[in-house]
C-alpha cells in the first residue's frame, strides 16, 4: 500500500482544518462574535490582528478559526448524511433490482437533473437561515453520487460467487448486503464522501454568501466572503482569508479523496502468475 | 429401495426473455422437464456443455431461482423458497472460480465460522473446533486460518470453498465445475479430495462438469443434457462404454484420445454449432447436428425410455445407436 | 538435412519485477520443420505463451527478450526491427488466440477484418479483398459466407469466431502458425471441429502449427513432437505417442498420471487419481536447482542444488532430469 504524496499533503491540510476547529477556544485570540470594537474596524493584517479585522472590529483570524467549526461541521456531516442515504438506496437498488430499483434509479436521474445547489436553496427558502437547515438542506440533496456508484458496485458484485455461496448458506438479504457485499464496495464510496465533503463547504460558502445559509454575526467562512463583498478592492483581506480558508481544505479534501483512491481501489483478489 | 436424497419431477425453469420493443418476449427454456432421483451417499454426473441448463438446474435445487413448474424434493419433502435455512442445512455448493467465490475482505476463520454462528451455534469454542476439524480435513493448516483469500492458490482457495460448502455438514453436494479453473497438475489433488470427503462425511453429489474424464471417475450415475433435456442417464459404466444416445456419443468422440482408450468413430461427432436456446430447433433439439438424423427427429420429441435396466435414452434410434 | 523452419536456441526472456529481474524463460530450445505440428504443453505461467509472444517480436515492458536466437527460414529475427517484424507478422507468422471476442475488432464486420489481410499484405483492392474474404470463410466451413462477411463478431458464436480468427490467420498463407490454447474457452463438441479444420487446413497449404495448451491429450493427438515447460524451462520433449507412452520426465508422468482420462477408471479398476503434490511455484519463488524438486517423488540431493542439463533421447528427443528414465 503506497501512501503517495496526495494522502501525505491533503491529510496534513484536513488535520490542520480539523484541528483549528477542534482548538479553536485555546488558538484564537479573541471572541469571534462579541469582541467588536469599531474602532478596529478593517485594520489590515499586523501582529494583534494576524489576519487584519472586519467592518464590525471583529478579529478575522478568530473567526476563521471559529468558522473552521461551522464549515466542517456542515461539510462532515451533512456528507455523512447524504452517503448513508445514498449507500443505502444504492446498495438494495442494485441488490433487489425490480420496481424498488427502478423507483430509485428513476429518482436519482431526477436528482441528478437538478443542480444540487438550487435544490439546497429552495429546501433554505422554505425551512430558513440556520446552521440546521443548513445541514439538512445539503444533506439530503446531494446522495446520488454515492448511490450510482454504489448502485453500480453491487451490480457488478452480484455475480461474484462468493455472494451466491452466501445465500446459499442461508444468509438473508440485509446480512449479505451490509457484512458481503458493502466491505467490498468501501473504496470509491469513501473516496466520493471526502469529495463530497469538499463540496459541501463549497455549497455553504456559496449559500451563506447568497445571505441564506449562516446569518451574522455568527462566523462561516461563507458569511465572510459575503460580508466582504464590497470591499474586495478596498480592503482585500477581507475576503482573502476566508478565501483561502475554503480553497485550502476543499484541496486538503480533494487530495486525500485521491489518495485514498489508490490505496483502497487495488485491493482485490490479485491472481497468482 | 431407500428414498432418494433428492428427487426432481419434470422440473421447469423458463425465463421471458426482451420486450416490447425487442422484437416481442421469447421464453428460454433454460430447464426444460428434468426428472431426476439422487440417493443417499451416490455421485450423479451432470454432463453438458454450454446451454445446457446444468447451471440453472442447479440454482433451482439450490432454490436460487424458483421454478416454472415441476417439483423439487429434498428427502421427501418440497423445498419452498422460504425455509432457506433448513435448505442450507441440507444442499450446498462447490463453485468452478476460486478467484471468485471467496470474500476478499474475510479470513478463511471467519468465512467458516460465520456460517456456523448463522445457523445457532453459539459456544464459541464449539464453532473453533469444527472450523479447525474442517480445515484440518480439506488439507489446510491451522496458521492458515488467519489469512486472506489473496494469499492463497487457485487449488488452496478451492479447499477453502470445499470447507465453506462442508460446514453445515450438508447431505448433498453440488460441485459446479469444481477443477475447471485449476491448474491441470493440481486436480487430481481436489479430485481425489472431494471423494474422500464423499465417503468420509457420508455425501451425495451432483458433479457438474464438462469434463468427461472427471465426471467418469467421481460419478455412480450419469446424466446428460443437451438444451434443457436429458438426453440420456445411467450407470457410469454404461454411459461411458455403452452409449444409446448420438450426443453423448458426439461428446465422447470430440475428446481427443491419443491413447485409443475409447472405441468411438469420427462419424459420430457431431457437426455445427450448439443452437440457442432461446430458438431450440423442433423434435429432438439434436437433430441439426445428429449424423443420424431423420424425418421423425425433426417432428417428434423422442421420450427417454429405457434401453436396459436404470439405462435410459431420449433418442429416436436408441436401440440402433452404437 | 533441410533447415527447420523455426528454430528457438537458448531463448531466454525476463520478466523484471519491482526490484529484481526474474528469469520467466529460460534455456528454451526447439526446431519446428516446414509443415510439421509441433506442440509446446505447460500450466499457466509456465512461459509457453511468453515463447510465442517472443517469436511474433510481441514481448513489451515487463517482458523483454534476455538472450537466445530465433531463426526463422535460415535468418535470425530476434534483433528485427519493428517494422521488419510487422512485415512478417500475419505474411509469414500468424497467431490466433484463446478468446476470439477481444481478439477481433467488435466494431469492424468480420469480413473486413479478414479482407484487411490482403489488402495490408497483398496490395489488393478492397473489392478483391472481400471476395477474397468470402472464400476464406467458405474455407474455414463458416455456413452462409456470403452473408456473414457483414456480420459483427458479437453476433456470432464462439466457435464461429474462432472459425474467423483462423481464416484471417491463414490468409496470407503463411508459413507458422501460432495457436494460444485456441480451443480453450469452446465447448467440448466445437473444440473437436476447430481443431481438425485447423489440422486439414494447415496441412493442405503447407502450414507449419505450433500449438500452445495446457491439454497434454489435446497436443498429442494433433501434433508431431511434443514439448513439455515447466517453470520456464522445457523439461520434456519426444514424439507424440512416446510422451504419453513412455514420459521420461517426472512431471510429464505425474501429469499423464493424474489427469482423469476417459476409460482409465475400468482400465485402472479404482477412482482415485495419482496426485502430484505441491503446487506450481510462482516466478518469484522459483525452487533451485531443479524447479520441480519440492513436488517430484524421485527427488534426490542433487535434484535441489543444481540444475539438470539436457539428456538428448532417441528420435530427437531431449530430457531434463538428473535421473530421467
Amino acid at each position: 500500500m503506497k501512501w503517495g504524496s496526495n494522502t501525505w499533503v491533503g491529510g496534513a491540510l484536513v488535520a490542520v482544518a480539523i484541528s483549528a476547529a477542534i482548538l479553536a477556544p485555546w488558538i484564537a485570540l479573541t471572541d469571534p462574535v462579541m469582541d467588536a470594537n469599531l474602532m478596529n474596524a478593517e485594520l489590515p493584517p499586523s501582529w494583534q490582528f494576524p489576519f487584519g479585522t472586519d467592518a464590525q472590529g471583529r478579529d478575522i483570524y478568530s473567526r476563521i478559526v471559529y468558522g473552521a467549526r461551522i464549515s466542517l461541521t456542515v461539510g462532515i456531516v451533512s456528507q455523512i448524511c447524504n452517503s448513508l442515504i445514498g449507500v443505502t438506496l444504492g446498495l438494495t437498488a442494485g441488490y433487489w433490482g425490480g420496481w424498488w430499483d427502478d423507483l430509485v434509479s428513476g429518482t436519482t436521474n431526477l436528482m441528478l437533473a437538478i443542480p444540487s445547489l438550487v435544490f439546497a436553496l429552495a429546501i433554505m427558502a422554505i425551512l430558513g437561515p440556520g446552521l440546521v437547515s443548513l445541514v439538512i438542506a445539503l444533506g439530503i440533496t446531494s446522495w446520488s453520487y454515492s448511490c450510482r456508484i454504489a448502485r453500480a458496485q453491487v451490480l457488478s458484485l452480484k455475480s461474484q460467487g462468493y455472494i451466491q455461496a452466501a445465500r446459499i448458506l442461508g444468509y438473508g438479504d440485509l446480512r449479505i448486503m451490509f457484512t458481503q457485499v458493502l466491505p467490498n464496495i468501501l473504496g470509491p464510496l469513501i473516496v466520493i464522501a471526502t469529495l463530497g465533503m469538499g463540496g459541501a463547504i463549497l455549497a455553504e460558502a456559496a449559500l451563506s454568501f447568497l445571505g441564506l445559509g449562516i446569518r451574522p454575526p455568527f462566523p462561516s467562512w461563507g458569511s465572510m466572503l459575503s460580508e466582504a463583498r464590497d470591499q474586495i478592492r478596498a480592503a482585500p483581506w477581507l475576503s482573502v482569508f476566508p478565501g483561502l480558508a475554503i480553497f485550502f481544505t476543499v484541496l486538503g479534501l480533494n487530495l486525500l479523496g485521491d489518495g485514498l483512491r489508490d490505496i483502497l481501489d487495488p485491493q482485490s483478489t490479485t491472481r497468482r502468475a | 429401495m431407500a428414498e432418494p436424497l433428492l428427487k426432481l419431477d419434470d422440473l421447469a425453469v423458463h425465463f421471458t426473455v426482451g420486450g416490447a420493443l425487442r422484437g416481442g418476449t421469447k421464453i428460454l427454456k433454460a430447464v426444460d422437464g428434468v426428472s431426476l432421483d439422487v440417493n443417499p451417499g451416490e455421485c450423479l454426473g451432470l454432463v453438458g456443455e454450454s446451454g445446457c441448463g446444468k447451471s440453472t438446474l442447479a440454482l433451482a435445487i439450490m432454490g436460487l431461482i424458483p421454478p416454472t413448474h415441476g417439483g423439487i424434493a429434498l428427502n421427501g419433502r418440497a423445498i419452498s423458497g422460504r425455509d432457506r435455512m433448513a435448505t442450507a442445512r441440507t444442499v450446498q455448493m462447490v463453485f468452478q472460480d476460486p478467484y471468485a467465490s471467496l470474500n476478499p475482505r474475510q479470513t478463511v476463520r471467519r468465512t467458516l465460522a460465520d456460517p456456523l454462528r448463522l445457523h445457532g451455534v453459539t459456544d464459541r469454542s464449539e464453532v473453533d473446533q469444527r472450523v479447525m476439524d474442517m480445515m484440518a480435513k480439506v488439507g489446510l493448516r491451522p496458521d492458515h486460518a488467519d489469512r486472506y483469500p489473496h494469499e492463497f492458490s487457485g487449488g488452496q482457495r478451492q479447499r477453502i470453498g470445499i470447507a465453506r460448502a462442508l460446514i453445515l455438514q450438508p447431505k448433498l453436494v453440488i460441485c459446479d465445475e469444481p477443477v475447471s479453473a485449476l491448474d491441470v497438475s493440481i486436480r487430481a489433488q481436489i479430485i481425489n479430495l472431494l471423494l474422500d470427503l464423499k465417503d468420509e462425511m457420508g455425501l451425495s453429489y451432483i458433479m457438474i462438469s464438462h469434463d468427461l474424464g472427471v465426471v467418469e471417475h467421481v460419478s455412480d450415475r450419469v446424466a446428460v443434457m443437451y438444451l434443457g433435456r436429458i438426453v440420456e442417464q445411467g450407470g457410469w459404466q454404461e454411459i461411458f462404454e455403452d452409449p444409446r444416445h448420438p450426443y453423448t456419443r458426439a461428446l465422447i468422440a470430440a475428446i481427443p484420445d491419443p491413447f485409443h482408450l475409447v472405441a468411438a468413430s469420427a462419424t459420430a461427432k457431431a457437426r455445427g454449432e450448439i443452437a440457442s436456446a432461446l430458438n431450440p430447433p423442433p423434435g429432438c433439439h439434436f437433430n441439426p447436428r445428429c449424423p443420424m438424423k431423420a424425418e421423425r427427429c425433426v417432428s417428434e420429441v423422442p421420450a427417454l425410455e429405457a434401453v436396459a435396466a436404470g439405462h435410459r435414452a431420449a433418442c429416436h434410434f436408441r436401440d440402433r445407436v452404437g | 538435412m533441410s533447415t527447420p523452419l523455426l528454430a528457438v536456441d537458448d531463448l531466454h526472456i525476463a520478466l523484471a519485477g519491482d526490484k529484481t529481474t526474474y528469469g520467466a524463460v529460460e534455456h528454451v530450445s526447439f526446431e519446428i520443420g516446414r509443415g510439421e505440428a509441433f506442440g509446446l504443453v505447460g500450466e499457466s505461467g509456465c512461459g509457453k505463451s511468453i515463447t510465442a509472444l517472443a517469436i511474433m517480436g510481441l514481448l513489451r515492458r515487463p517482458l523483454s527478450l534476455g538472450g537466445g536466437r530465433i531463426v526463422l527460414d535460415g535468418q535470425e529475427i530476434q534483433d528485427s526491427p519493428a517494422a521488419e517484424m510487422r512485415r512478417l507478422r500475419g505474411k509469414r507468422i500468424a497467431m490466433i488466440f484463446q478468446e476470439p471476442m477481444t481478439a477481433l475488432n467488435p466494431l469492424s464486420p468480420v469480413g473486413r477484418q479478414i479482407a484487411e489481410m490482403f489488402v495490408l499484405h497483398e496490395g489488393t483492392s478492397w473489392n478483391e479483398a472481400m471476395d477474397r474474404a468470402e472464400e476464406a470463410l467458405r474455407q474455414v466451413r463458416v455456413p452462409s459466407p456470403e452473408r456473414r462477411i457483414r456480420d459483427y463478431p458479437h453476433q456470432l458464436s464462439g466457435g464461429m469466431r474462432q472459425r474467423v480468427m483462423i481464416a484471417i490467420a491463414l490468409a496470407c498463407g503463411p508459413e507458422l502458425l501460432i495457436a494460444d490454447e485456441p480451443t480453450t474457452a469452446l465447448d467440448v463438441t466445437v473444440q473437436a471441429e476447430i481443431i481438425d479444420l485447423m489440422a486439414e487446413l494447415c496441412a493442405a497449404k503447407g502450414t507449419a502449427i505450433l500449438m500452445i495448451s495446457h491439454d497434454l491429450g489435446l497436443v498429442a493427438n494433433m501434433c508431431r513432437r511434443v514439448a513439455v515447460m515447466y517453470a520456464g524451462r522445457i523439461v520434456e520433449s519426444q514424439v507424440a505417442g512416446a510422451i504419453f507412452a513412455t514420459p521420461r520426465h517426472p512431471y510429464t508422468r505425474g501429469l499423464v498420471d493424474s489427469l482423469p482420462r476417459l476409460g482409465e477408471r475400468s482400465r485402472r479398476g479404482q477412482q482415485r487419481l495419482r496426485e502430484i503434490s505441491g503446487v506450481v511455484p510462482s516466478i518469484a519463488a522459483y525452487p533451485s536447482g531443479c524447479r520441480f524438486n519440492p513436488r517430484c517423488p524421485a527427488v534426490t540431493d542433487i535434484c535441489r542444488s543444481t540444475a539438470p542439463e539436457i539428456t538428448a533421447l532417441p528420435a530427437d528427443g531431449l530430457v531434463r532430469c538428473h535421473h530421467h528414465g
